[in-house]
């Protein structure tokens, strides 16, 4: 276990309140993104994150440190968030078979096909896009910042997940597949396949069509 | 070897970007965008929509739930 995981827990099981409050307000993001593949509202996904914290203060005695404090953590997410889910009769994320995870992430029209002059070749190059756009608290950033939820919004659970995790919130790669159980394969698949779809998705917007 | 078209480009960007090729494939990548401006493009604007993802918002606990929490974590832990 690591050095300042250690130190962390050690705190945590002394009571030292400033810690917990951090640990909260640092985990409860990822928390919530991650609970809300399972179930089927955003108020469900906010009790499951609360039901989580009640179950580790009340669990970390009982805690070996065999894995790490995060692993543990979200394991206990994750059944709490699979058990909300069967009530709600929603499908879990995790179980689908990968069908939405193989073949082209892009649109194979874009490209040209056999017996065409250049196949595989772009069909028309991706159209430029607005400088506004790279322009910080420009009109044009503000209003794609809305598309761009509606294109997270409209991604399968699983790539959603792994999308919010490492590009709306940071994590990094170790740290998502710690927090889902996943290979870094897998991860880096979805996280393609969901890249993929919300470029295409801005792209898009910004053509006007 | 032969060389990527721009399909398959487009698959491996994320590998790309992520680090995780290895240099043969990295090497092809490399000269694949050194005469190909569209995929030049595909690169920027994955790279514009990664910058514009870590300014979206993201909800967390209310400060009352975080309260209630915090005054959990007070009694159990005393």
């Amino acid at each position: 276990m690591a050095g300042d995981e250690s130190e962390l827990l050690a705190s945590l099981r002394a009571g030292d309140e400033a810690a917990f409050t951090r640990l909260v307000s640092d985990w409860s993001r990822p928390m919530l993104t991650v609970a809300r593949g399972f179930v089927s509202t955003e108020a469900s996904a906010e009790e499951v994150v609360q039901e989580t914290w009640l179950a580790v203060i009340k669990g970390l005695d009982r805690f070996e440190g065999r894995s790490l404090l995060r692993t543990w953590v979200f394991r206990i997410l994750v059944n709490t968030a699979k058990t909300r889910g069967v009530k709600e009769h929603k499908t879990l994320p995790w179980s689908t078979v990968a069908g939405e995870d193989s073949g082209p992430s892009l649109d194979p029209a874009l490209f040209q096909a056999e017996g065409e002059p250049h196949p595989g070749g772009w069909r028309a190059a991706p159209a430029a896009w607005p400088d506004e756009l790279a322009v910080e608290g420009s009109v044009l950033a503000g209003e794609v910042r809305g598309e761009l939820q509606s294109a997270i919004d409209t991604l399968p659970d699983r790539q959603r997940i792994v999308l919010t995790l490492r590009d709306v919130l940071g994590h990094t790669a170790e740290e998502v597949c710690e927090m889902l159980e996943i290979s870094q394969g897998n991860q880096r698949v979805l996280l393609h396949r969901a890249r993929t779809a919300v470029r295409a998705g801005l792209a898009a917007y910004l053509e006007g069509s | 070897m032969a060389a990527l078209t721009c399909q398959e480009m487009v698959e491996l960007v994320t590998d790309y970007l992520e680090g995780r090729l290895g240099w043969r494939d990295r090497r092809r990548v490399r000269k694949h965008l050194s005469v190909c401006d569209p995929c030049t493009r595909y690169i920027a604007q994955m790279r514009e929509t990664l910058e514009l993802l870590g300014t979206v918002p993201v909800e967390t606990l209310s400060p009352e739930a975080r309260s209630t929490l915090l005054d959990a974590f007070r009694d159990l832990r005393r």
